[in-house]
């Protein structure tokens, strides 16, 4: 395997010494750009608890209700859903602001249930 | 700025003071600040300067400044400098001392353990190796900031880490908070903090889009293979590939390439031919990043106990950034290799920049790479070993494979493998399963969110919705100040008031009266006998908890240089410190006046078997403001003169004072000189006649009364401080009035 692969770099480097500098350069960042691409479209696909935690804070909850908050949304099985569009939800739903809503989240714990149905 | 928040540079920060209002503070810029240069160069003193930036209103220079009308040249390259002492209430002390030395990005380490904590810290707890970064941490120190930039006339960056399981949230956090600057790295993560991988990428995308936002600066994590792999300069091939992946991914996420720097460290050191290791590299990081800028950092890996080693490898490291580029200058702190950085040397760190490039100054004006020949030879075999790498890795199944493999961190020169690379499991790791796909509905209602966003159609700002979000109206954000009053700084500012603001002192390397001192000394002792003596003598000498860190052998069997710490016990009060007064200077022109009425007069010589003549020619000659510029005629023996000589030459010329200069302190030859210069005269009869004056380095002001003379000076002693003691010692006896 370990020859192989040393083979396989002996015959890689026999083709890069071909190019000029410039070329290596563009091939480098050619590559660099193609090992990263399918990595951008997981990010832009998928969320994550700290994601939505980041979001929370942003629309003006504090991290220790943005936490349990966004537990209660996961556990819910709604984090695909975006844990920001939930508060906004119920704070529609309550007609409460979106404090009130994230803490109503902490508090009932069956307010979540077919939110989205 | 308010008034109220203006330094005085003579007072210490106000701590408690700074701690007040901090729930109504809010940064008044967001952002990266480079430095100002000048594009013709700078003039200072008597030089022309090719590759410094504006001097800053407020700083203190290198120690031999003096001798250059104090000038203080400031690199073009921002200078970082990294403070980890666990307390930020002490961090900012150093901050504001590691400013007034010229750093300008700071940069606060975090605790041990805070890249796996799922979440924001909040308060002020204690932390181990670093603070625990919380919204007050991050807001009292920006505010002091704030404070120590006005002071000293230049912005500073501050920064830290946007890394582990909660990048998205600290991201948040420092955009709303000011930070300038941040390290984030997906791979760092993947590698040094094993969180799991996807997991760390997803989390990276939306930090990265956050920090764009504002404008904070990124660092990326590379720099760490160095530090880890067990042979730091056989990795480069595969560092420019984790360059390359982090500033392409960042790149893909909207940042700006002016805000993406790579963290490069010169991976060799000396005993090792370290140019030939760390200038291809550098150069070739250098072509093919050329779009991106350079934060160049200083080794790590080889950094032992012995600080002047480490300052002498930091000073090539600094050599090589100036045969390149660098952007941005980091510091390591030359004991990083015995302990957690101390004050005063982060100061050290920035002394060695700022010392290598005033001294290295224009070296490309005068000096240049030879690209032909071996240099050129290495930096194209680095890049076809990187892209050669790249293709691997795409040929593996992309980046996430390759990590399972064990692409990454293999101590040998690709493609050859040690096989101790680190290896993670897609499924595993910290946060392992955590990530989540977005639903075609999904949406988030707040700006720099990246990646899909399904907000309603007639959405025009991503936070309408919400009617602005906490990064468009920063008074939405929630400030929380402590979760647990006993762990807080304000416990802490308890116990140091009285170091602080009550009176006592006790000298410190960390924190405020900790009380930590460092003894050097050579014992003629073996190595282990050494070590065991050390311990012995700073017992006896009242120390506790006495650490040997650092022992020299100067040869096996003749003894050992050895430093050892330890705290001391005792507090002093400050009123019971004797300060001498501080000597008034009369006015010049009472001085010439003096002068000129008595027609003064005198002999002076190197006594002694003493040749240094430098330092007494200042104190004499009109070109250096000695005592000729202020009418003083005076008669110059010579070096290595007799004190008797001196005598004769004094009645003979009718001299009214006698200068001796007594450089050479070995087994107290310049006590003995001056005794014997009193000696003399009172036995010859004219003691009451003569002024007796001597100077010299081992010379204080405090010697006079026991050596029977009339003034003794030291080190920084002028002509007028001369003058003014023979006028002061002539008014005094009634010669003059």
């Amino acid at each position: 395997m370990t020859q192989d692969r040393i083979a396989n770099f002996e015959k890689r480097r026999k083709e890069l010494e071909k190019l000029s500098d410039a070329e290596l350069k563009d091939r480098f960042w050619e590559l660099c750009n193609q090992v990263v691409e399918p990595i951008v479209d997981l990010a832009r696909t998928h969320t994550s608890p700290s994601i939505e935690r980041s979001v929370l804070l942003r629309m003006g909850i504090d991290s220790i209700t943005a936490h349990v908050v966004v537990d209660r949304v996961l556990e819910a099985g709604l984090l695909g859903k975006g844990a920001g569009q939930v508060v906004l939800e119920i704070s529609k739903k309550k007609e409460c602001d979106l404090q009130t809503a994230a803490r109503t989240i902490c508090d009932e714990k069956d307010i979540l249930n077919g939110l989205f149905n | 700025m308010t008034t109220q928040n203006q330094l005085d540079p003579n007072k210490k920060l106000d701590i408690e003071s700074i701690l007040e209002g901090l729930e109504n503070y809010h940064p008044r810029r967001k952002g990266w600040t480079w430095r100002e240069v000048p594009e013709n160069g700078i003039n200072m003193g008597p030089f022309h300067y090719r590759n410094m930036s504006k001097p800053l209103e407020k700083s203190l220079g290198l120690p031999a400044s003096k001798y250059f009308d104090h000038i203080d040249p400031q690199p073009e390259c921002v200078v970082t400098t990294e403070i980890a002492s666990g307390r930020f209430e002490d961090d900012i002390r150093r901050m504001r001392m590691a400013a007034w030395n010229g750093a300008d990005h700071i940069m606060v380490i975090r605790t041990t353990g805070q890249s796996h904590i799922d979440g924001l810290l909040e308060g002020t707890p204690e932390g181990v190796g670093g603070v625990p970064i919380t919204r007050k941490q991050i807001r009292a120190s920006r505010k002091a900031c704030d404070m120590i930039e006005d002071e000293v006339g230049r912005p500073i960056n501050f920064h830290s880490y946007v890394s582990g399981v909660a990048g998205p949230e600290v991201a948040v956090l420092f955009s709303e908070e000011g930070i300038n600057g941040a390290h984030q790295d997906p791979q760092y993560n993947v590698l040094y903090r094993n969180v799991n991988m996807y997991r760390s990428f997803v989390d990276a995308a939306e930090a990265k889009k956050v920090m764009s936002g504002a404008k904070i600066f990124q660092i990326d994590g590379a720099h760490n293979a160095n530090a880890t792999a067990k042979a730091g300069w056989l990795v480069m091939p595969e560092l420019m590939v984790q360059h390359g992946i982090n500033c392409a991914f960042s790149v893909a996420v909207g940042m700006d390439k002016d805000l993406i720097g790579l963290s490069t460290v010169p991976p060799n050191a000396p005993p090792a031919p370290k140019l030939w290791y760390d200038l291809p590299y550098a150069v070739a990081l250098r072509d093919f990043f050329s779009e991106f800028k350079m934060r160049a950092q200083q080794n790590t890996r080889y950094i032992e106990a012995d600080i002047e080693e480490a300052i002498r490898t930091h000073t090539i490291d600094t050599l090589i950034s100036m045969l390149t580029s660098a952007d941005i200058q980091s510091t390591i702190t030359p004991d990083e290799g015995r302990n957690v950085p101390w004050h005063y040397n982060n100061i050290r760190g920035v002394q060695t920049v700022k010392q290598t490039w005033a001294a290295l100054d224009g070296i490309k004006e005068l000096l240049s790479i030879n690209h032909q020949g071996p240099l050129g030879e290495m930096v194209r075999d680095l890049k076809i070993r990187a892209v050669a790498f790249l293709e691997e890795v795409i040929e593996t199944g992309g980046y996430f494979a390759a990590v399972e493999k064990g692409f990454f961190v293999d101590s040998a020169k690709y493609p050859e493998r040690s096989g101790d690379g680190i290896a993670r499991d897609g499924k595993g790791g910290v946060g392992a399963d955590s990530i989540v796909m977005r639903d075609s509905d999904y949406f988030a209602p707040v700006c720099d969110h990246f990646g899909e966003n399904h907000l309603p159609s007639n959405t025009k700002h991503a936070c309408d919705l919400i009617d602005g979000c906490t990064l468009c109206k920063p008074e939405k954000i929630v400030y929380i100040d402590e979760l647990d009053p006993e762990d807080s700084c304000n416990k802490r500012l308890e116990a140091t008031f009285q170091y602080r603001k009550g009176g006592k002192v006790k000298p410190e390397a960390e924190w405020s009266g900790d009380g930590t001192i460092l003894t050097q000394f050579f014992v003629p002792l073996t190595e282990e006998f050494a070590a065991a003596y050390g311990i012995e003598m700073a017992k006896k000498l009242g120390l506790e908890d006495p650490q040997v860190v650092n022992i020299e052998v100067m040869q096996p069997a003749e003894g050992c240089f050895v430093e050892v710490k330890g705290k001391i016990p005792f507090d002093v009060d400050i009123k019971s410190l004797k300060v001498p007064e501080k000597e008034v200077i009369l006015p010049e022109e009472e001085l010439r006046e003096a002068v000129k009425k008595i027609g003064l007069k005198v002999v002076a010589a190197t006594v002694g078997e003493d040749e240094h003549s430098v330092g007494l020619r200042e104190i004499l000659d009109i070109k250096h403001g000695g005592i000729e510029k202020y009418g003083v005629k005076y008669y110059y023996l010579g070096t290595s003169v007799p004190v008797s000589k001196l005598i004769d030459a004094a009645i003979e010329t009718g001299a009214h004072a006698i200068l001796i200069s007594t450089i050479i302190s070995h087994n107290d030859t310049h006590r003995l000189q001056m005794k014997k210069l009193a000696d003399l005269c009172i036995e010859r009869g004219v003691r009451d006649q003569l002024i007796l004056i001597a100077g010299g380095t081992q010379v204080n002001r405090e010697m006079a009364k026991e050596t029977g003379l009339d003034a003794t000076f030291g080190r920084g002693t002028k002509g007028i401080h001369v003058v003014n003691a023979m006028v002061k010692t002539l008014t005094a006896r009634g010669k003059l009035k």
